[in-house]
C-alpha cells in the first residue's frame, strides 16, 4: 500500500455536498483539502454530444455502473435479498458531479413540520396515530435554524420562483403553505408550458393553490455571489439523466468547481474509489486516521487526514460506514445500534395519466419546469378521519417527452400492447397524454433498514448493501386518497380519458421512482438512536462528518437537494466556527 | 473465421434508407439499387430476416405511417447486441443466480444475446409466412422475456437517434412530432398552446459532431 502524505481534510466523493464543503473549507481556511472521488470529470462538448435518450436514459451513461456496484434487496427480513442487477428505482451518478449533474433542478425547501414531526403528530393526534412499527424521529434541527441556510443556496443556485410566505407575510404567486423566507427567489418562475397551465387552471378552479416549481434550471441568466455566471434555460427537454449542455441548471461542475479550480489548496483525485475509513480507538474515543483507496491504476493508497468528511450518495456512505466498522450496526430485532436504521424512499407515481384531444408540444421542456401544488401535503389538511397520515404534492411538469421512455401509451379503449391498432393509437395519443404526479411523504419504519449482504459481493469481494424496504398502509391509503383527487383535476383539465394509478403493491424495484433515497446514518438528538449529531458529526469519532440525504430520519414529500445543501453549509460553519477552534464533539 | 452474414433486403420493397456502415459512414441505398446488403455484426442471416418481420408485426407500416421495416429496426437490434448491452457488460451478473418477486427486475443468467439466439430458434424462417401467421407465432411468446425485449427494442429502434441504425431518416420522429436534439425552445415554450408545434427534426450528428460516442461501439 502506498502511503500518502498527510492532508488537513479528506473528501470522499465529488458531487453536491463534497464540492460544496471543498469550496467553502478552501474560501474560508487554510486547509489542504484533498477531494476523492472515483468517476471521472466530464469533458467540455460532452454533455452536448451527450444528448442522446438511448445511452444516456435507457442505457443510463452517467450512472453508477451496476456491474461494478449495486444493491440487494428484500422486501422485509423474513426474505432472502436479491441483487438490483440493473438499476430501474433510483439511479445514482457517478463521475465529478455526481448524481447532481444528471437531477432535475427541483428546488424545493422541506415544510417546517417535517423536521420535527415525531413531535408535531404526538402532540396534534397522540402516540396511537403513528403506525405501530414507526420508527419516525423529529431531526434535532427546526426549520428556522435551518431557514438562513436555504436562504444561502437559493443564492449559490440562484433559484428561480415566487415566494409565498416572505418573513411570514403571505404573497402572491408563490406556495401559500410554504416556510417563511428571508428573502425573494433571485430569478423569476421558469415559463410555463402549454399540459403545466391547464393544471394550474384547473387546480385554480377547484379552489387549490398551485404554484410554480421553483427551479435551478434558471428562468435568466444569474451571476451568484461567488462570481460565477450562468445562462437561462433554453428547454430543450434533456435534463433529467443528463448533463446540461449550456450550463444553465445548477451542476457542481458548473456551480462549483470553478471556483475550486482558483484554490491552491484543494487538490481533486479522480478515478480514486475509497474503499475504507480507517480508524482507531484510545479508551472511549475513536478517531478517523484517513481513507484507504484504489487510485487509477489500481494501486491501494492510504491517505492520511485530520478530518474525514464522507460525502458520497446516501447508499454508498451507509456502506462506507458498515465496510470500515464505524458506528454499530442497527438490529431490528432488538432496536440497538443506529447504522442502518430509518431507510426511508420517496413515494413517486403518476397519480393520472390523462389523454387529451389537443397537442400538447411536450418535446420542450426543462427539468423543473411546471406546476404543483401543497394542498394535500404534509399536515395541511385534517387527518383525524382519515385512515393515514401525512402527504405529498400533485403537479404537472414538463420535463421534456424523450420518445423511448414515452411512446406506447393508450387510452383505456385500446387493449392491444402492439400491432397496428396499438400503433396507430399510441402514435395519435404521444403527444396528447400527460402525467399527474403524485410526490408523498415516506414514513420511517422499524423493519425497513440497511445492512451489509450475507451473499453477494461487488467484485472487490465486499459485501453488497441489503435494503430491507417495503411500503406499509400509510403510504398505500394515503396514495388510494390522493389518486381521486388527481383524477378529478385530470377531468378539470378536459382530459378525454384518465387512467388512475392502480395502487401501491409492493415496492418495485423495476419502476423509476426518484434518486431520492434517504436514512441509514440519519441525525438525531441522541447517540442511541441517530449516528450523526444536529451537525453531520459523527457521535463516536468526532474528526468524522457525514453529509448527504443519509442524514435525514424519514423523507418529506418534496426533492432533498436543498435540504442536503443547506445542511452541507450549516455544517461547513460549525467546522470553521468552531470545530477547527476546538476539535471536540459539537453536541 | 466466422463468415461474415449480411441483411439482404430488396431496396424497391423499402424505398431509399440511409445505412450506417462499419466505419460509421452514412450511405444511402437508392431504389435503384437492386438489394442492400448491411453487414450483420451478431444475428446471422436467417436471424435477421426473422427479427424484421416480428418487429414489423409489433410495429406495422400502415395507413398511420412507417413502421419498424422503414425505420431499420433490425439493424439497430443488431448493433445492440453486437455491443456491451448484448453481454451484460454493465449487469451485475454475479450468483448465486436465484428466482425472486417480479418487482426486483430479471434475475437471470442469460444475456439479451443468449435470450435472443434462443428466442428466435422456433421461428427461423417466419419471415416467409403470412402476416396472419407471424402475428400468432407472437401471441404464442406474448408473455416470454424474449418477447418483451424485442417489443421494447423495437420501440427504441423506432425512436433512437439516427446514430444507432434504427429511426433512419428520423421517420420515427417524425411520426410523433419529436425535433430531435434541438438546441432550444425558449421562445416556443409557453406558445403554440393546443397547436402542434412541429420544428424540422436535428440528429445528434448535426449538434454533436465528432464528439458523440454510441455505447455499442464501446469494448
Amino acid at each position: 500500500m502506498k502511503n500518502l502524505p498527510q492532508v488537513d481534510v479528506v473528501i470522499v466523493g465529488g458531487g453536491w455536498t463534497a464540492l460544496l464543503m471543498a469550496k467553502e473549507l478552501s474560501s474560508r481556511t487554510a486547509l489542504a483539502v484533498t477531494v476523492l472521488e472515483r468517476g471521472r470529470l466530464h469533458q467540455p462538448g460532452e454533455y452536448l454530444a451527450g444528448m442522446d435518450e438511448l445511452d444516456y436514459a435507457i442505457r443510463f451513461r452517467m450512472m453508477q455502473d451496476p456491474s461494478q456496484q449495486t444493491v440487494t434487496l428484500r422486501h422485509n427480513p423474513q426474505q432472502r435479498a436479491l441483487p438490483i442487477r440493473q438499476y430501474g428505482s433510483f439511479l445514482p451518478g457517478s463521475g465529478v458531479g455526481g448524481a447532481g449533474e444528471h437531477w432535475n433542478g427541483v428546488c424545493h425547501r422541506g415544510l417546517p413540520d417535517c423536521f420535527e414531526l415525531l413531535s408535531r403528530t404526538t402532540e396534534k393526534y397522540g402516540t396511537k396515530r403513528l403506525p405501530k412499527d414507526h420508527a419516525v424521529q423529529d431531526w434535532g434541527l427546526t426549520y428556522d435554524e435551518l431557514e438562513p441556510h436555504y436562504a444561502r443556496v437559493d443564492a449559490l443556485l440562484g433559484v428561480s420562483g415566487k415566494a409565498g410566505n416572505l418573513r411570514g407575510k403571505q404573497t402572491d404567486g408563490g406556495n401559500p403553505f410554504e416556510g417563511w423566507r428571508s428573502s425573494e427567489y433571485h430569478t423569476p418562475p421558469m415559463k410555463i408550458a402549454y399540459f403545466s397551465e391547464l393544471f394550474r387552471t384547473a387546480a385554480s378552479s377547484l379552489g387549490y393553490h398551485p404554484f410554480p416549481i421553483p427551479s435551478a434550471n434558471l428562468s435568466t441568466t444569474y451571476t451568484n455571489p461567488d462570481g460565477v455566471t450562468r445562462p437561462g434555460c433554453a428547454f430543450c427537454g434533456f435534463c433529467e439523466r443528463f448533463g446540461c449542455m449550456i450550463g444553465a441548471k445548477a451542476q457542481p461542475t458548473n456551480t462549483l468547481l470553478p471556483v475550486i479550480g482558483k484554490r491552491k489548496n484543494v487538490s481533486l483525485r479522480t478515478r480514486a474509489l475509497v474503499r475504507r475509513i480507517v480508524s482507531e480507538s484510545a479508551g472511549k474515543a475513536r478517531t478517523a486516521r484517513g481513507v484507504v483507496y484504489l487510485d487509477e491504476s489500481g494501486e491501494e493508497c492510504f491517505q492520511p487526514a485530520d478530518l474525514v468528511i464522507v460525502a458520497t450518495w446516501t447508499l454508498n456512505n451507509v456502506r462506507l460506514l458498515l465496510l470500515s466498522g464505524i458506528g454499530q450496526p442497527y438490529d431490528p430485532a432488538t432496536g440497538k445500534g443506529a447504522l442502518g436504521r430509518n431507510l426511508t424512499h420517496q413515494i413517486s407515481i403518476p397519480a393520472a395519466q390523462a389523454f387529451f384531444e389537443k397537442p400538447l408540444n411536450r418535446f420542450m421542456g426543462a427539468g423543473a419546469s411546471g406546476i404543483t401544488m401543497s394542498d394535500f401535503d404534509s399536515d395541511l389538511f385534517d387527518h383525524t378521519e382519515l385512515p393515514f397520515l401525512r402527504g405529498g404534492m400533485l403537479e404537472a411538469s414538463v420535463t421534456g417527452a424523450r420518445p423511448i421512455s414515452n411512446f406506447g401509451a393508450v387510452p383505456r379503449s385500446v387493449t392491444a400492447r402492439w400491432g397496428s391498432e396499438w400503433k396507430k393509437a399510441a402514435v395519435h395519443n404521444f403527444d396528447r397524454t400527460g402525467n399527474i404526479t403524485f410526490l408523498g411523504e415516506h414514513l420511517a419504519y422499524k423493519d425497513n433498514f440497511l445492512d451489509l449482504d450475507p451473499t453477494y459481493r461487488d467484485r472487490f469481494g465486499d459485501p453488497l448493501l441489503r435494503l430491507t424496504l417495503n411500503w406499509r398502509d400509510n403510504e398505500r391509503k394515503m396514495v388510494e386518497f390522493v389518486v381521486p383527487k388527481a383524477v378529478e383535476i385530470a377531468k378539470a383539465m378536459n382530459a378525454a380519458d384518465v387512467i388512475p394509478f392502480p395502487g401501491l403493491g409492493n415496492y418495485d424495484a423495476t419502476r423509476y421512482q426518484s434518486t431520492h433515497v434517504q436514512g441509514g446514518a440519519i441525525m438525531g438528538a441522541s447517540p442511541e438512536r441517530s449516528v450523526i449529531n444536529p451537525y453531520l458529526q459523527h457521535w463516536d469519532v468526532p474528526n468524522l462528518f457525514v453529509l448527504g440525504g443519509s442524514c435525514f430520519p424519514q423523507n418529506f414529500s418534496s426533492h432533498p437537494t436543498m435540504t442536503i445543501l443547506a445542511q452541507a453549509f450549516r455544517t461547513a460553519d460549525a467546522i470553521v466556527d468552531r470545530y477547527l477552534k476546538h476539535p471536540t464533539a459539537l453536541a | 473465421m466466422k463468415r461474415r452474414e449480411f441483411l439482404i433486403l430488396s431496396a424497391a420493397s423499402i424505398g431509399g434508407v440511409l445505412v450506417y456502415s462499419f466505419d460509421r459512414k452514412a450511405t444511402r441505398a437508392s431504389v435503384e439499387d437492386h438489394a442492400i446488403r448491411i453487414p450483420l455484426r451478431f444475428f446471422t442471416q436467417a436471424e435477421a430476416l426473422a427479427v424484421a418481420a416480428l418487429a414489423s408485426r409489433i410495429f406495422p407500416s400502415d395507413d398511420s405511417g412507417p413502421g419498424a421495416r422503414e425505420a431499420g429496426v433490425v439493424v439497430y437490434i443488431d448493433r445492440q447486441l453486437a455491443g456491451p448491452y448484448g453481454r451484460d457488460r454493465h449487469r451485475y451478473t454475479q450468483g448465486p443466480f436465484e428466482d425472486g418477486a417480479p418487482e426486483l427486475g430479471y434475475q437471470g443468467s442469460a444475456t439479451p444475446r443468449e435470450i435472443y439466439r434462443q428466442g428466435l430458434k422456433p421461428l427461423l424462417g417466419i419471415d416467409s409466412k403470412t402476416p396472419e401467421e407471424q402475428d400468432k407465432a407472437l401471441q404464442l411468446i406474448e408473455s416470454t422475456l424474449f418477447f418483451g425485449f424485442l417489443r421494447a427494442h423495437t420501440i427504441e429502434g423506432m425512436f433512437c437517434d439516427p446514430v444507432h441504425g434504427g429511426n433512419v431518416d428520423m421517420i420515427g420522429w417524425q411520426l410523433i412530432g419529436f425535433p430531435g436534439p434541438r438546441m432550444s425552445n425558449y421562445k416556443e415554450i409557453d406558445q403554440h398552446f393546443g397547436d402542434a408545434y412541429r420544428p424540422k427534426p436535428v440528429s445528434l450528428r448535426e449538434v454533436g459532431g465528432d464528439n458523440v460516442h454510441l455505447s455499442e461501439n464501446e469494448q
